[in-house]
């Protein structure tokens, strides 16, 4: 299970950085989002992986260490809300340069420098 | 309880503020006295952990190591009232300067966001706490520096929002693997896990990618490049505001990991930090030199400022912290300072290009005062604090023995001399170009300049009561045992 996590996160930050190196505006939101994802999948491994079991309730079976740690699970939850926040002002940000210069080309976003 | 002040008014004032988006000069004068009531505040706290310790508050009484600490101890208040007496002066200084459509797009309110991030950020004892408050400004900062939406500020603000995006992911994944390995967000309480755990693998890599963060977001070596292209960009007053606070939240930030977390291969993280302070403020500093545009220099002149207060970091003994902390007090209101006198002369000439400039010194003797006690402050020359925090960085570089970086920083220090210079000379005293427009500089940013002016003399007059503070904060920075107590309760 956690070999195919780690697998997943890899590919996620492996795509995400490809579309960060893009000079499409668009590709680079997309890049901010899988870059998003993937950490907060990478916060979620290090709470360690359990499965089956609650966080909380007393009275169940099973040992301290099979319970899950909640939080993590909780750390990933405001870690989703403000990377949802940060992506919908980027692509407003992106929506508006690309109404105001009417392009989506990084280089051609970097003239004048 | 006075803890919470700081992060929950500006919260109460910035819905205030939201309320009454349309009357401008409601929000103009509520500002104002808002930022007045927080540096009240921040004086009381400041007061308050001089005489009784460090200050903590446990969020909803949860016992430390399970709630969210607030914590201030003496570095924390010196910032809170350095970074609202900036708020104040920016109050003073905006309505002369922003547009009407800015400001009625919520300028004021924005602010005060961006306010509480940065006052949240110095409070704040919790990892992961911190990265809220750090997402709470920058996420402020993003709209502030994109209010307006022309076509150059849309580009600044892309690069700005995807550098700082990259490095909150770095700060996101170190604190996942920090808790992945001890188990614990308190700051306090991680200090003390692993200074008993023992060898903890990985914690070097994990303390790097915080490193990274850091770095990015107070733009030191080699990640600096986000800074000169993108703080040029929104009206002067953000930019001033900007300059004097953000960087110096990441700085702070690496003042509270370093002490607490780093506790082996101490010798390592030394070298590394020293090498890094040493290439940031070289580099930034003849970046600055081969400009021509006064925001430019003074954009790459943070990140070779940078450079010296990190400096004082790798030194980490109590003279080189000490000089750290009275050169970032200095370098937040002199920067301010320098800005808003940059933005003086855009009114009066509109341009900030030094080849379209020149004569101003005659022409208005004042503006050029203004312009003259941050710059030469900041370049060094005494009796104003630029000079004392070079010199107790020096000396402290010195104590500790560390003769290469010390003497980087004097070299560094005759360049930032020159390029103030620079623009002294193109700006000032060379003979007024023909075709230079002769704008109506508006009162109430004189005034805001003024007063900054004044302050940063008035740091150099006082450096010996302030330097006094200073070195009993790097006290408590330098033995983290205080810190780890306060909040423990050991």
């Amino acid at each position: 299970m956690l070999f195919l996590f780690a697998i997943l996160i890899g590919v996620l930050y492996g795509a995400a950085i490809y579309l960060l190196l893009r000079r499409n505006i668009f590709k680079l939101v997309l890049g901010l989002i899988f870059l998003g994802h993937a950490t907060n999948l990478l916060l979620f491994v290090a709470g360690g992986l359990t499965r089956g079991f609650p966080s909380f309730l007393r009275d169940l079976p099973g040992e301290v260490e099979n319970m899950a740690d909640p939080l993590p699970q909780a750390l990933i939850l405001t870690a989703i809300v403000i990377s949802l926040g940060v992506t919908a002002f980027a692509l407003v940000l992106v929506y508006r340069f690309y109404s105001v210069t009417k392009t989506v080309d990084l280089d051609e976003l970097s003239e004048n420098e | 309880m006075i803890l919470v002040l700081p992060i929950i008014l500006p919260l109460f004032f910035m819905v205030v503020l939201i309320f009454t988006r349309r009357w401008l000069a409601f929000q103009q004068h509520f500002s104002l006295l808002a930022s007045v009531i927080l540096i009240l505040v921040s004086v009381i706290l400041l007061i308050d952990v001089e005489q009784n310790g460090i200050a903590t508050l446990q969020v909803g009484s949860w016992i430390a190591p399970y709630g969210i600490t607030l914590v201030v101890d003496l570095l924390s208040a010196i910032m809170l009232i350095t970074v609202s007496f900036i708020a104040i002066v920016i109050m003073i200084y905006s309505p002369g300067f922003i547009d009407k459509g800015r400001q009625s797009a919520g300028y004021y309110p924005i602010s005060f966001g961006l306010l509480m991030g940065v006052n949240g950020a110095f409070i704040t004892g919790d990892i992961f706490n911190l990265y809220v408050w750090y997402e709470v400004m920058l996420t402020s900062s993003f709209v502030l520096i994109a209010l307006g939406g022309s076509a150059e500020q849309l580009r600044g603000s892309i690069k700005y929002v995807t550098i700082n995006f990259i490095a909150s992911v770095f700060f996101v994944a170190a604190i996942g693997i920090l808790y992945g390995l001890t188990g614990t967000l308190n700051m306090a309480d991680l200090a003390f896990k692993l200074r008993t755990m023992g060898d903890i693998p990985y914690l070097d890599g994990a303390l790097m990618l915080f490193f990274i963060a850091f770095s990015v977001k107070s733009a030191l070596f080699p990640f600096f490049f986000w800074l000169p292209a993108s703080y040029h960009t929104p009206p002067i007053p953000i930019t001033a505001l900007f300059a004097g606070t953000l960087t110096k939240v990441g700085i702070y930030t690496m003042f509270r990991f370093y002490s607490l977390f780093i506790v082996d291969n101490t010798l390592f993280w030394k070298t590394f930090i020293l090498v890094i302070a040493g290439l940031t403020m070289t580099i930034g500093v003849l970046m600055a030199a081969s400009q021509f545009d006064i925001r430019k220099i003074l954009s790459f002149h943070i990140i070779s400022q940078v450079g010296y207060m990190v400096m004082g970091l790798g030194l980490f003994t109590v003279g080189g912290i000490a000089g750290a902390i009275y050169f970032m007090v200095h370098n937040m209101l002199s920067k301010t300072n320098t800005f808003l006198a940059g933005g003086l002369v855009y009114q009066r000439s509109g341009s900030y290009d030094l080849k379209h400039l020149g004569g101003l010194y005659k022409a208005s003797p004042l503006l050029a005062l203004l312009f003259f006690i941050p710059a030469m402050s900041l370049a060094g020359i005494p009796p104003l604090p630029g000079f004392f925090g070079k010199f107790f960085l020096i000396k402290g570089g010195f104590e500790a023995g560390d003769y290469f970086i010390t003497g980087v920083a004097i070299l560094v220090g005759l360049f930032t001399l020159f390029s103030m210079v620079k623009i002294w000379n193109e700006a000032y005293w060379k003979k007024e170009p023909e075709e230079v427009k002769k704008g109506k500089v508006s009162r109430r940013a004189i005034a805001a300049t003024t007063m900054m002016a004044i302050a940063v003399v008035l740091l150099g007059l006082f450096a010996g009561p302030v330097s006094e503070i200073t070195v009993e904060a790097a006290r408590q920075v330098v033995f983290p045992d205080l810190y780890i107590n306060a909040v423990l309760g050991k």
